[in-house]
């Protein structure tokens, strides 16, 4: 069964994004969450690396956690979707296993 | 500490602040006065609401210095000064005003 | 107290640098510190904030926690005028590496570059960073 990584660390405070990206299989879920919903942003340093893996992951973002932020109408990266708790709850019954960077 | 409303128990802090700030309404704000032996005229209220408004606004109790300034720029010189403020709220404004308006102890009143 | 020394505190006044380092709601820093500038503010210091790294989150416009159960304390930033903390500067380079402009923050602001802001920091009595 496919893993779903959950990030909840900023990208540009901590690597676990990157570490994630780098080591978890391709066809997995990551959920960036909390502080690591940074990562899903169009325009920023970290933009290129999250992006050009976008394709091997299935990448969400959650919704809430970017309202908080201010940050609802901001672009996202293309393919990354947003979700909502609900949404949360679906991903982690759908996946076998939950791993989360903390 | 709690507070008794039409039988209902309101918990507060040992000071009397209200736990949960969305209980509070004009009945209970009556009855909190009453334990601070104020009796509330409209110009009691005038700052309670005040308050409750500066709350919705920022988010904190604003401490007095700057509640004075608030009052000051809002409702004039007559009301914008400690004396005024003082004879209504004669153990503090800020601290037993915000009481009374449901708000938390102010920030910065150490 | 705050009430007894209502208008005026006599005491020594030191040149207050507080660096925000840290986005809000992920970790409870950013709200911590605030309320400590809150505090010393109240002591009538000269107080500074800079926002750099991640802080320049905690002055994004358009938060809304409602999905999240915590309080926004981010219309609190707009009270720090009233507190006479009018020296808000935020770092550049931080804005720029995510993707932020000076529109998009919810009060007024001086974006200083390093440079600046390392000229800043040097010209301080008391530098708290959080």
């Amino acid at each position: 069964m496919k893993m779903l990584h959950v990030v909840n660390k900023s990208p540009f405070e901590k690597s676990s994004l990157s570490s994630c990206l780098r080591v978890a299989k391709n066809d997995s879920g990551i959920l960036l969450i909390e502080d690591g919903v940074f990562g899903a942003l169009q325009g920023t340093s970290v933009t290129d690396e999250i992006a050009g893996r976008s394709a091997d992951f299935k990448i969400y973002v959650l919704g809430p956690d970017l309202a908080a932020r201010g940050l609802s109408e901001k672009p996202i990266i293309d393919g990354i979707e947003i979700i909502d708790y609900e949404g949360f709850v679906d991903l982690a019954v759908e996946h076998g296993a939950v791993n989360s960077w903390l | 500490m709690t507070y008794t409303l039409d039988g209902a128990t309101i918990p507060a802090d040992e000071e009397g602040y209200l736990s949960d700030l969305s209980v509070w309404n004009k009945e209970l704000a009556g009855l909190i006065a009453k334990d601070e032996n104020i009796e509330m005229n409209d110009d009691h209220w005038e700052v309670v609401n005040f308050l409750r408004d500066y709350y919705e606004e920022y988010q904190i109790a604003p401490a007095i210095r700057v509640l004075t300034k608030a009052v000051k720029k809002s409702l004039g010189d007559d009301k914008g000064n400690s004396k005024y403020l003082y004879e209504l709220f004669p153990y503090g404004p800020a601290k037993q005003a915000c009481k009374i308006a449901g708000l938390p102890k102010p920030t910065g009143c150490i | 107290m705050a009430e007894e020394f209502d208008d005026e505190f006599d005491g020594p006044v030191k040149r207050f640098l507080f660096v925000n380092r840290k986005a809000p709601y992920g970790t409870v820093y950013a709200l911590e510190s605030l309320e400590v500038v809150l505090i010393s503010a109240a002591f009538d210091q000269d107080v500074s904030l800079v926002f750099m790294d991640d802080g320049v989150f905690q002055i994004v416009k358009d938060q809304n926690t409602d999905g999240i159960n915590i309080k926004n304390f981010s219309r609190t930033y707009r009270a720090l005028e009233g507190y006479d903390v009018e020296k808000l500067y935020v770092e550049k380079e931080s804005l720029e590496a995510r993707g932020l402009s000076e529109d998009d923050l919810l009060v007024p602001v001086e974006v200083l570059d390093s440079k600046a802001l390392s000229e800043l920091m040097n010209a301080q009595d008391v530098v708290i960073s959080a």
